[in-house]
């Protein structure tokens, strides 16, 4: 579709609701970005921008990194591959300067699908290509930052994240607000393709402040033999997220599987999950969320499809109330065939008294006990997560773990 | 010491135990028997301070202190410890922290758990799909860690393999300082005085008198302190004429 076309589909969307979360008026924010100066090496932010970022999982000193990509506001400021086999462009830049992008662009999702992907395409700051040439073993991290410094900033942005056949690709995208910024909204449009025999890691951290709307919008697809981690976590307070990223696993043997921690604060409204429909032979999926609500209401979602026989899918959501609040957890599976094998297991509750009383008798207070379990609930296994990656989760796991108790 | 004086503990409207008089003295080792359901888990449980288990009259001392009414987390700390009949499992929290955990400050916990067998269970999640004989061994390793003055074994070798069984008698032995065998330097009487440690354990099996010399002996029934005597000769009673004959003859003497 050409984007004059794509334009006029966005335009009939432009006040349709989305069909989950609490709608968003999108009016009572600017997309008018401040301009920003390009930087030449990211020692150069200023502190407090490095230590914001940090907190997102994005490294200033860029020795665990293959390549960065930064934006402030609407605008990117610093963009690198440290790599040979690694592209990062900026995707204004990026449609610009490749043809064959119009293939990737919009592919996974439609542009009329809500209020939220057609501001993503008619008012579109920018976003990044990130892309793994053929072959191509990426074993750092690369990592993209949204950073949001201006209040009341409607950030649009649209990320194509490509590992062609044979690669290897890690990401870790980190999402901050500057300290002095309280609300915003964050629209993101990220598509993701993993080719033939293809490895794709995608860790997202947000790290908002506690007035910000975040609306991704994510799909994928995974091919013959590919392999798709994608692990979100969001644990810092923020007012309404939803998300609910698809992926489809369309090639023999391909393998996806989602991790996601999230904490709901007070006053925070949380819908996040993911669905993945299996499509080829023997093609595995797995999705597991962990949910703490400290006061906030969570809707964990988890839904496999399985179309084809020999599919296998597991789903685990666990939610534990700490303060009150509420999780509702919504698991589905479908299988249209005979031969899927499809399970799900999900529990929501607080402590175990008895756990606490364990531990206790161990000699932890009981608050120490109680971040020893909330610890625990959060720690998930990601095989084949890089150890830079699994770092930056467990930095986040113990700083929500903080603020929790 | 442990002094425990005229303990009754309530619950809902059951009476667990009535009137429970126990003393043990610094160094010493008592061996509880019992049938099913007569209270001794009931009993340990009070001890450690589980709230459930509400005391409704008496008191309990520990190193001079009344500890009747305080929290489990500071009897820990004061030096009371337990190994669980049926302790529950935490997802995601690693033996290896566990352990560490129980030891506070510092441990070989490697070393420690080569001790007993339990490397290759460090690096799992603490008693989640254990077997019952590996949970005797947990939560004795976390015991080794916790090195708590007075210990509470509560059926510490029930369900564990002949081979096993031989490891943590010993080992068991060793916490309690009962080793015996005399040195150049102390004779059995000096070693005797310097043991300070003390030891409550329940047993149906009696395994462990293979390898814990206990100073004594005592029957629970149906939540009644009886029999105080010598605890090979308890057990050889409970063996020949059952329970209940025993706790008869306990009484008439
Ligand atoms: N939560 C509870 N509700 C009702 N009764 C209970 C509860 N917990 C324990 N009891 C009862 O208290 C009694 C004593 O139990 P306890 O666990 O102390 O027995 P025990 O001597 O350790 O037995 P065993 O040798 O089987 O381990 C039992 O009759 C048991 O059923
Ligand atoms: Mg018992």
């Amino acid at each position: 579709m050409r984007i004059r076309d794509l334009d006029d589909k966005a335009r009939s969307a432009r006040q349709k609701a989305a069909d989950l979360g609490p709608d968003i008026d999108l009016d009572s924010y600017t997309i008018e970005s401040p301009p920003h100066e390009a930087i030449s090496d990211l020692a150069r932010l200023s502190d407090g921008d490095k230590e914001r970022m940090l907190l997102a999982g994005i490294e200033s000193d860029t020795g665990e990194r293959s390549g960065s990509y930064i934006q402030k506001d609407g605008v990117p400021v610093f963009t690198a591959s440290l790599q040979e086999g690694l592209e990062i462009v900026p995707i204004r830049e990026a449609l610009e300067k490749f043809d064959w992008l119009a293939d990737y662009y919009w592919k996974l999702i439609d542009v009329d699908t809500d209020k939220y992907t057609a501001r993503a395409r008619l008012d579109l700051h920018n976003g990044y290509l990130i892309r793994a040439l053929p072959g191509a073993r990426i074993t750092f991290p690369a990592q993209a930052c949204m950073y949001l410094e201006k209040d009341g900033f409607s950030q649009n942005v649209h990320n194509i994240i490509i590992a062609e056949e044979g690669s290897e690709l890690h990401v870790i995208t980190g999402c901050a607000t500057a300290a002095h910024v309280s609300s915003g909204i964050h629209v993101g449009i990220s598509e993701f393709y993993v080719k033939k025999n293809a490895k794709l890691s995608f860790t997202m951290i947000h790290h908002w402040a506690e007035d910000v709307a975040v609306r991704p919008r994510s799909a994928g697809i995974v091919e013959e033999g590919g392999l798709f981690l994608n692990n979100y976590i969001c644990m810092k307070p923020v007012k309404s997220l939803q998300t609910y990223p698809r992926t489809s696993l369309v090639g023999k043997g391909a393998v996806a599987r989602f991790y996601s921690l999230l904490v709901g604060s007070p006053g925070g409204e949380l819908d996040a999950g993911g669905g993945i429909d299996l499509k080829a032979e023997d093609t595995r999926a797995e999705i597991i969320s962990r949910a703490i609500s400290n006061g906030g209401n969570i809707l964990a979602r988890g839904d496999l499809v399985g179309e084809v026989p020999g599919a296998r899918g597991h789903l685990e959501c666990r939610g534990l109330i700490l303060n009150q609040g509420m999780i509702h957890a919504i698991p589905e599976l479908v299988g249209k065939v005979d031969g899927v094998e499809m399970s799900h297991e999900a529990a929501v509750g607080k402590i175990a008294q008895e756990e606490i009383f364990y531990l206790m008798s161990r000699g932890l207070t009981e608050d120490e006990a109680t971040a020893t379990i909330v610890r625990g609930f959060l720690s998930v296994d990601i095989p084949g997560l890089p150890a830079p990656l699994q770092k930056e989760i467990d930095r986040a796991v113990d700083m929500s773990r903080e603020d929790l108790l | 010491m442990l002094v425990i004086e005229d303990l009754q503990v309530m619950m809902g409207d059951k009476e667990l135990l009535k009137h429970i008089d126990l003393e043990i003295r610094p160094g010493e080792t008592h061996i509880l028997f019992g049938p099913n359901g007569s209270g001794k888990t009931s009993l340990i449980m009070t001890i450690m301070g589980y709230p459930q288990y509400r005391v409704t009259y008496g008191k309990i001392y520990f190193k001079g202190e009344d500890i009747t009414n305080m929290p489990i987390d500071e009897r820990a700390r004061l030096g009371i410890g337990m190994s669980y009949q049926r302790p529950p499992s935490i997802k995601g929290l690693k033996t290896r922290h566990m352990v560490e955990i129980c030891a506070g400050d510092g441990a070989d916990v490697d070393s420690l758990a080569g001790r007993i067998n339990m490397n290759s269970f460090l690096d799992r999640d603490i008693n989640v799909g254990f077997s019952g004989g590996e949970i005797k061994r947990s939560e004795l390793l976390q015991l080794m860690a916790q090195k708590p003055d007075l210990l509470l074994f509560d059926e510490p070798e029930s369900g564990v393999d002949l081979e096993n069984i031989v490891l943590i008698g010993n080992m068991i032995n060793e916490l309690l300082e009962r080793d015996n065998t005399p040195t150049k330097d102390k004779s059995v009487k000096e070693i005797k005085k310097a043991r300070s440690r003390m030891g409550l354990v329940i047993t149906h099996t009696g395994f462990i008198l293979d390898y814990v010399t206990a100073d004594q002996g005592q029957v629970l029934y149906d939540g009644v302190l009886a029999c105080k005597s010598n605890p090979v000769e308890i057990f050889k009673q409970i063996k020949s004429v059952g329970y209940e004959e025993c706790v008869r003859c306990g009484s008439e003497t």
